[in-house]
């Protein structure tokens, strides 16, 4: 009886966690459609962003599969060879969920690989791609 | 008396934001530099490098080792203040007027890592390069190297 009534409560506490970083993910991607002047994102055009190569950015970072590897589902590693979590929500339900980290990492990110910020269209379409994974 | 509050809780703010006394080079004791350092790499303990070297890391983080790594100007500000409190001035073995960016271009580093452990480790997916201290060195967070 105790145990089921704490399976319960652990499962409506892990559900509601979920729902919660589902919201702030929502949030930030309705930020970026509202900057971005769009009313939804193109997961696609995340996908060729995540998996292309670029060249106006730094030398050791031409793609963000450098870092994140080509599969969103798995683990990457930085350059110094630390573990990064998967970026796919459905692998880290987790990621996207705090506006300044999002903010912070698409900065410097961008300005690695591109050699230039990302735009707000571009973001919303790497997350969608990313929600979507 | 409105400016010398200001006086005061700037003093106080300060004070604050010092290290404790005795704070220990060899780990790294603030948060903002334990979280912010760490997203790439293990934070690095302000003792590897003299304070000089930090500052010009510090000053040039949109170039990090080939990466943008830039801050919000507070972080930044609040990581630089804590390193220069805590780092040498010197350090045994680089000259005055040198200024290392690398540890891992230490002579000591390259002493104690000769090229045999520098391609086993460059070899190993789960440690990768020799920057990586927390591969071999499961204790390097806290300051112990005695491991290997
Ligand atoms: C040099 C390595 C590297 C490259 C290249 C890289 N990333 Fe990342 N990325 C990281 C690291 C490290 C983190 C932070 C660690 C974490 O969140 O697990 C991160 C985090 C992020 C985040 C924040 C995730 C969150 O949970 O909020 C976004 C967004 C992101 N990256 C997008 C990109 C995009 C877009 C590209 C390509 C334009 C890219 N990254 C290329 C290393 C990299």
């Amino acid at each position: 009886m105790k145990t089921k009534l704490i399976i319960t409560t652990g499962a409506a506490l892990l559900f509601a966690a979920g729902v919660l970083a589902n919201a702030q993910r929502d949030a930030i991607v309705a930020s970026l459609a509202s900057q971005a002047g769009v009313s939804s994102f193109n997961a696609d055009a995340g996908r060729a962003m995540f998996l292309g190569n670029f060249t106006g950015g730094k030398e050791a970072t031409p793609s963000c599969t450098s870092c994140h590897t080509n599969n969103p589902q798995a683990q990457g590693r930085t350059r110094v060879g630390k573990v990064i979590e998967p970026m796919a929500v459905s692998r880290n339900p987790e990621r996207f969920t705090d506006p300044e980290k999002v903010e912070k990492w698409f900065r410097r990110n961008c300005t690695s690989v591109l050699g230039r910020e990302c735009t707000a269209e571009e973001k919303g379409n790497f997350l969608a791609f990313m929600i979507s994974q | 008396m409105k400016k010398l509050t200001t006086l005061v809780s700037a003093a106080a703010l300060t004070v604050a934001s010092l290290p404790a006394l005795g704070a220990s080079p060899w780990m790294v004791e603030n948060n903002t530099t334990k979280s912010e350092c760490s997203d790439c790499h293990m934070a690095y303990a302000p003792g590897f490098l003299p304070e000089r070297s930090w500052l010009a890391i510090m000053n040039n983080l949109s170039d990090h080792f080939g990466e943008d790594a830039s801050l919000g100007d507070a972080a930044r500000q609040e990581i630089s203040n804590y390193l220069v409190a805590v780092a040498p001035k010197e350090l045994r073995g680089v000259s005055s007027i040198a200024v290392p960016l690398r540890i891992t271009d230490l002579r000591w580093f390259r002493g104690e890592h000769g090229s045999r452990l520098r391609n086993r480790a460059e070899n190993n997916p789960n440690i990768g390069t020799m920057s990586n201290c927390t591969g071999c060195h499961r204790g390097a967070e806290r300051g112990f190297f005695d491991d290997d």
